[in-house]
């Protein structure tokens, strides 16, 4: 029992760091669907930095590449107002395309110095917190949420929303980065090609999930985490495909979210911004 | 205090305002005059920084300022109202007002409540700070409004049409408040299209026509006529007689109960003669909106109904087929936005167009011609977006529409709401030549001259259940508006 919690926490903190990271920028009307491909290059970026240099640079090259992911989503998304779900899913493919090609030298290569998970962990649960705290309590989370609700009354009343976006989609790039290095670095410390597994979109269904509230997240990780230690532990203990396992956290993502009714989105999600339309 | 130097803004081809030279002093209401179109909120948008003039300055207390976005016109002290409430529904009144505010990086709510309900103390408009937006109604948003702009002490307060939303009661609160700000040495621009308001609260009116500036007069110089005929370029017709109904009955409704949480319309009997129109007016939200649903047959209903003698056809197919056109209470109801003005008009009518199962565009396109030169619908082309149209004119489209099938009867609900003078007029008469031909009209309106203007009999409901109607010459505003509130004739 104790053990199932255990894993369950250290499997749902990859999905927590990301959806945080998501999340973020989607109070403030951003969709990222990118998720999965940021993660992968962030992981590949952070084991090789953690090869050359040491673990403590390969978290900050991961979370450093996640960044700037971000940022390069938002060239897209708010620069040019393009439409951010394709957008989106250019970038996961491109991400997972250009992870597997570049880190092919980096394949079955071990750690030698891995990351304890129980940090990150941590970690991941701190930030959670903070976000919630950054949303609700300073001049940055309000001017966030209101460019995520109405970002035609925010410009009104002076707030930047392309400046509030950028920030938003390169501080929530930085944990979808820390969710990578997390993958790489600590949880499985080798590089494999699409290591990530899906669960970049586990994390983006994670934050309808959570009615965009990072504390709801919390709960909706260690959720999933604890389905994916049961795929693990009941595969040849009961007779049914090991496929048929595999594919279970994912149905029951759609069920759940099925199930889960509909929270309410960010009012201005998914729209890009432009002055005077 | 605040003088603008022929401003010139054009978008593409389209001379939004031309030379346009304005000045409002310390103390003053300035109103600006103009139907919609005519350049009034280009203005104000470039006077608050949403758009770049393309010529001419402007002079802040006679030095030159540039206004390249909001916050430097926050900061220069000019404040605007907008139009519509922008305002965000997902937050508090506190939150909405901390958004005007120079904030610390990170605050408590409380803290924040505390300092807004410091910096409001006395003032006369009293909002709860800790209700959502989403919760208040109409009027109260438009206070938010306000008292965001009074938060950084304005030195210019500008009104964007800020009556469209309001009450009569709520109305006259405003004019309290903008006399009560002049006296304090604001400069405000108040913005409007209504004629009796612009009379009541401005000391000087600059009408715009077409984006320029076409006469400035002082208030006590100035009457209905003269801006009128400033505004429109012409004079209105009177507005033409309703001759009396026929004797034939086109609609009978028995007992009508609508269900919706509860019964919105509680056992509502009238009937319609050919040639008459019967108006109904009513606080908003007394159930005329269901009344005019159900009838269109968008909702269902209980009770009897029955039209030209044969039961009511329930689905609005057969009903517009049989020959009620509607207009609905909102025209983003009436139409769909992304879709051209041609496949608009031809969605009552489309299978017309079918040929070899697909449609025939050019015939429908040649279709939509005709209606768009009948009903005067002004569009670049048939095939533009609805959605770049004006709202009088996406109003026409609806008309133009709905009566292509020989219409028997209009429902129609608050069909000028927002509409401009000349806009109101057109639509108007064509109601009017609807009547002329026999046919007959439910008008359900908010404004109570419109009521008046043009229905035989008037009606109001009042939590659901009709009062009156009476006839029209036994009907003036204080009655009509007792029916509305107290509930007898």
């Amino acid at each position: 029992m104790e053990e199932a919690l255990l894993r369950a926490v250290l499997f749902g903190t990859p999905i927590l760091l990301a959806s945080l990271g998501a999340l973020l920028s989607e109070r403030g009307g951003v969709v990222n669907l990118g998720v999965e491909g940021m993660m992968a290059l962030s992981a590949l970026a952070a084991f090789a930095a953690a090869l050359e240099a040491g673990p403590v640079w390969g978290v900050l090259c991961g979370v450093g590449v996640g960044s700037l992911l971000g940022l390069f989503l938002g060239v897209f998304a708010v620069f040019l107002r393009a439409n951010q779900f394709v957008a989106g899913l250019a970038l996961a493919a491109l991400g997972l395309g250009a992870s597997g090609l570049l880190g092919k030298r980096y394949e079955g290569t071990p750690l030698p110095d891995p990351l304890p998970e129980g940090v990150l962990a941590g970690l991941a649960l701190i930030l959670a917190l903070g976000l919630h705290l950054l949303l609700s309590r300073t001049r940055y989370g309000l001017y966030l949420r209101s460019v995520g609700e109405n970002p035609k009354a925010a410009d009104l009343f002076g707030v930047s929303v392309d400046g509030v976006r950028y920030l938003a989609l390169a501080l929530g790039g930085g944990m979808i980065g820390l969710a990578g290095a997390y993958l790489s670095l600590a949880y499985r410390p080798s590089w494999t090609d699409g290591m990530t597994s899906g669960l970049g979109w586990v994390a983006i269904a994670l934050v309808i999930l959570a009615g965009w509230q990072p504390l709801r997240a919390v709960l909706g990780a260690y959720f999933f985490g604890l389905l994916f230690f049961l795929q693990f532990r009941l595969q040849g203990s009961v007779p049914i495909p090991s496929e048929a396992f595999a594919a279970m956290p994912y149905l029951l993502v759609i069920l759940v979210l099925a199930l889960s009714g509909r929270a309410r989105a960010p009012r201005a999600l998914g729209q890009p911004f432009d002055r005077g339309r | 205090m605040l003088k603008l130097e022929n401003i010139t803004k054009r978008f593409g081809p389209v001379v939004a305002n031309h030379r346009v030279s304005l000045e409002v002093a310390r103390g003053e209401v300035l109103a600006l005059l103009g139907e919609n179109g005519a350049g009034k909120t280009t203005l104000v948008s470039i006077l608050y920084g949403l758009y770049a003039p393309d010529e001419g300055r402007i002079l802040l207390e006679g030095k030159e300022v540039r206004i390249p976005s909001p916050k430097a016109a926050q900061r220069l002290g000019i404040a605007l109202v907008p139009q519509h409430p922008e305002l965000i529904e997902a937050h508090t009144v506190a939150e909405n007002l901390a958004l005007g505010l120079d904030l610390p990086l990170a605050f408590s709510r409380r803290a924040l409540v505390r300092r807004l309900a410091a910096l409001l103390e006395g003032h006369p408009l009293g909002v709860d700070l800790e209700a959502p937006v989403a919760r208040l109604s109409a009027g109260e948003k438009q206070r938010v409004e306000l008292l965001r702009a009074l938060l950084n002490r304005p030195r210019v307060l500008v009104l964007d049409e800020p009556t469209s939303v309001l009450t009569p009661k709520e109305v006259e609160g405003l004019f309290q408040e903008i006399r009560r700000l002049k006296a304090l040495g604001l400069a405000v621009i108040f913005i409007s299209h209504k004629l009796e308001e612009v009379l009541a609260i401005a000391d000087r009116i600059a009408v715009l026509r077409a984006g320029e500036k076409v006469g400035e007069v002082w208030c006590q110089e100035a009457d209905k006529d003269l801006l009128v005929r400033l505004m429109v370029g012409r004079s209105l017709a009177p507005p033409p007689k309703v001759p009396p109904p026929r004797k034939e009955v086109v609609l009978e409704v028995e007992d009508l109960l609508v269900p919706r949480h509860g019964f919105p319309v509680q056992g509502v009997s009238f009937a319609l003669r050919a040639g008459e129109v019967l108006g109904i007016a009513g606080v908003a939200g007394s159930g005329q909106a269901e009344l005019v649903q159900a009838l269109a047959g968008l909702r269902p209903h209980q009770g009897r109904v029955r039209f030209l003698g044969k039961p009511w056809p329930r689905d609005p197919m057969s009903l517009f087929r049989q020959g009620v056109a509607h207009i609905p209470e909102e025209r983003s109801m009436g139409v769909v936005g992304g879709m051209s003005v041609a496949e608009n008009l031809a969605l009552r009518t489309y299978p017309r167009f079918v040929r070899r199962g697909l449609l025939d565009y050019r015939a429908m396109e040649m279709e939509a011609g005709g209606l768009i030169q009948r009903y005067g619908i002004r569009t670049p082309s048939p095939r533009t977006p609805v959605r770049f149209l004006s709202g009088g004119n996406v109003q026409k489209v609806i008309l133009a529409r709905e009566l292509q099938g020989g219409a028997r009867l209009l429902l129609a609900m608050h069909p000028t709401y927002g509409l401009d003078v000349g806009a109101t007029e057109e639509v108007h008469g064509r109601i009017l030549e609807l009547v002329q031909g026999g046919a007959a009209v439910l008008l359900v309106s908010e404004d109570l001259d419109e009521i008046l203007a043009l229905s035989h009999r008037v009606a109001a409901l009042y939590h659901g259940r009709f009062v009156g109607p009476v006839p029209r010459e036994e009907a003036d505003r204080e009655r009509l508006g007792r029916m509305m509130t107290e509930g007898r004739v």
